[in-house]
């Protein structure tokens, strides 16, 4: 790899950087941090995305980004850009398999040092915000991406739960862990968050209703947001089609972009 | 040699692994030497303890997925609660999820209190032939956080199988996190002298998750785990007043359906959303004896009765 010989070298004209965390798997950490990717442009910022779930890599298809090559240039990895004004960068595991079926069956140690890789040898250039997605739990990925952004200065990390207590349950989890590691908390947004009935409008607490809120209460952060369960985000994201441009008079993109806004206010106040 | 030794640096990569000796966290490692000629990577006397400390285990099932929130712990809970119905069927869960342990409260026995810290005060019961471990038991505080690398998972995972009284369990059922990883590698290396029966394999209808499934029935097949089959959950949902279906989680690309046909692997069953399933189990109660009328607890029968239950009756 080419190192720089400081480390923040690559992170150097990034002016936010931005976690997107769940102690919880499946909260829809990956859907926020592509429709918060998306919201931003659409704002006219520059933003990348590291994607560092080396098991399950989502980012590429919510992207519609496929098969890619990743190329090197003197600073190291290449992003790959959603689009021709390279306004939406991406690095992901996904990128550097042969076969986007492969597992990549590996031990903590091995991700550790990729990670490290991916935090200082993309060249990402001169972004508004980078954005990282991560897996579910508090180990090596985790510890790996705050580790290696030790010497980058990090806004903070915006926590993904849905209202169910088993969720709620471990995103405390997280929140620990994010003390424990000096991680500001930006804020909580509670996803799937009810489901109204394109039929007859009823609305349907499939998994529960209000944890997120009562959570923020009892960690002391912000809520950002709720976001409903709607079967046009998903299936936007399972075929990588921009929800925002598509569905913005929906009550999702308004739950978005409130989150985006809130976002931006706590890194604005900070 | 310990995984990790005592002496050995903080990113060491363990002992038994292939990059035992060769990492960058190695240099220094007064043990470096031994683990690079790949001495210290003999098999882990531990896999021959945990096949004798298994021989009254008659069955042992992993729950797996490639994607987090499709319902492992979920389905794992109804089929324990489920075989052990009958009563003189005895049946253990274990819970390898040791970031994200949800079994606790979903079981009913979040709160417990624990004992004396020994591995035994592990094993919590549910009912006299209903038995649970988990490393959420030995967190003294909702908020308390397992922050481990991937050594020390492997270790408490060595510990769970082995060092634990297992008895007479006619199933013993291995709850798992998502993805590919130390967990899994670990679980399936310290059964494979006791053996394992199969795994079953948890989805959503979504593209999304099937392309993590994808990888996760390569992981099984990589490392010879038999497949028993594969169940797709949050399969539609029927509003309760009109009663018109959703497919809020849509099979964009044809489901667990068309990748079973596919791959050439069983669809076991498929598990409507029913907001009943999550509150039972932040509650702590059985889905399937609450709810016992409802298409979902049908279904979660259905695939219990047929895989498990052979001619018994399940409830």
């Amino acid at each position: 790899s080419h190192r720089n010989n400081s480390s923040i070298g690559n992170l150097a004209q990034v002016r936010h950087v931005v976690l997107v965390l769940s102690g919880k798997g499946g909260v829809g950490k990956s859907t926020l941090t592509t429709e918060l990717a998306l919201a931003l442009r659409h704002a006219g910022k520059k933003v990348g995305i590291l994607d560092v779930d080396l098991c399950g890599p989502s980012i590429p298809r919510m992207l519609c980004v496929g098969r890619q090559d990743v190329h090197q240039c003197d600073a190291g990895w290449v992003p790959v850009y959603t689009d021709a004004q390279k306004s939406l960068a991406l690095m992901s595991i996904g990128f550097l398999l042969e076969n986007p079926d492969d597992a990549v069956v590996w031990r903590g140690p091995k991700k550790t040092a990729l990670i490290g890789q991916f935090v200082s040898d993309v060249a990402w250039g001169e972004l508004d915000f980078l954005l990282v997605d991560t897996p579910p739990g508090t180990s090596d990925e985790h510890l790996a991406v705050v580790e290696n952004l030790r010497k980058h200065k990090v806004d903070g990390a915006i926590l993904v739960t849905t209202p169910q207590a088993v969720s709620t349950g471990d995103v405390r989890r997280e929140i620990t862990f994010c003390k424990k590691t000096g991680l500001r908390i930006l804020g909580i947004v509670e996803n799937m968050s009810g489901f109204v009935c394109p039929h007859c409008s009823e609305c349907s607490n499939i998994f529960s209703k209000g944890g997120g809120e009562e959570l923020a209460k009892l960690s002391g952060s912000p809520f950002l947001g709720c976001i409903p369960l709607d079967p046009q985000l998903s299936t936007s994201v399972e075929e990588g089609k921009d929800f925002i441009q598509a569905f913005p008079e929906s009550a999702t993109f308004s739950a978005i972009s409130h989150i985006a806004q809130a976002v931006l206010a706590n890194i604005a106040a900070a | 040699m310990a995984d990790v030794p005592s002496d050995a640096p903080e990113h060491c990569p363990g002992t038994s692994s292939v990059e035992a000796g060769k990492t960058s966290a190695c240099q220094g490692c007064p043990n470096q030497r031994i683990c690079a000629s790949g001495a210290a990577r003999t098999p882990d006397p531990a896999i021959e303890e945990i096949k004798q400390k298994m021989a009254s285990v008659k069955h042992k099932i992993l729950v797996l997925s490639g994607k987090g929130g499709v319902g492992k712990s979920t389905f794992s809970a109804q089929l324990v609660y489920g075989l052990a119905s009958d009563t003189s069927t005895e049946v253990a869960l274990l819970d390898v999820d040791i970031c994200g342990p949800s079994i606790p409260k979903m079981m009913g026995l979040e709160g417990e209190q624990v004992v004396d810290y020994s591995l035994c005060s592990l094993f919590q019961y549910v009912e006299d032939n209903l038995a649970v471990m988990s490393i959420g038991f030995l967190l003294s505080s909702p908020d308390d956080a397992v922050i481990w690398r991937g050594p020390k998972k492997n270790g408490m995972i060595k510990q769970f199988l082995r060092d634990v009284d297992w008895g007479e369990l006619d199933y013993l059922i291995v709850d798992t996190p998502p993805g590919t990883s130390d967990e899994h590698l670990s679980v399936v290396q310290y059964l494979s002298g006791a053996g394992v029966d199969g795994a079953i394999i948890i989805t959503t209808p979504q593209e999304l998750s099937l392309q993590d499934v994808r990888k996760e029935i390569g992981f099984c097949r990589k490392v010879k785990l038999p497949i028993i089959g594969v169940v797709e959950n949050m399969s539609g949902f029927v509003c309760p007043k009109c009663k018109n279906t959703s497919q809020i989680f849509p099979p964009t690309t044809g489901g667990a359906e068309k990748m079973c046909s596919d791959m050439q692997l069983p669809l076991l069953g498929q598990v409507p959303l029913d907001p009943r399933i999550g509150k039972s189990c932040d509650e702590g109660r059985s889905f399937l004896s609450l709810e016992a009328e409802s298409p979902a607890a049908a279904a979660f029968s259905s695939i219990i009765q047929s895989e498990f239950m052979c001619n018994q009756t399940v409830l």
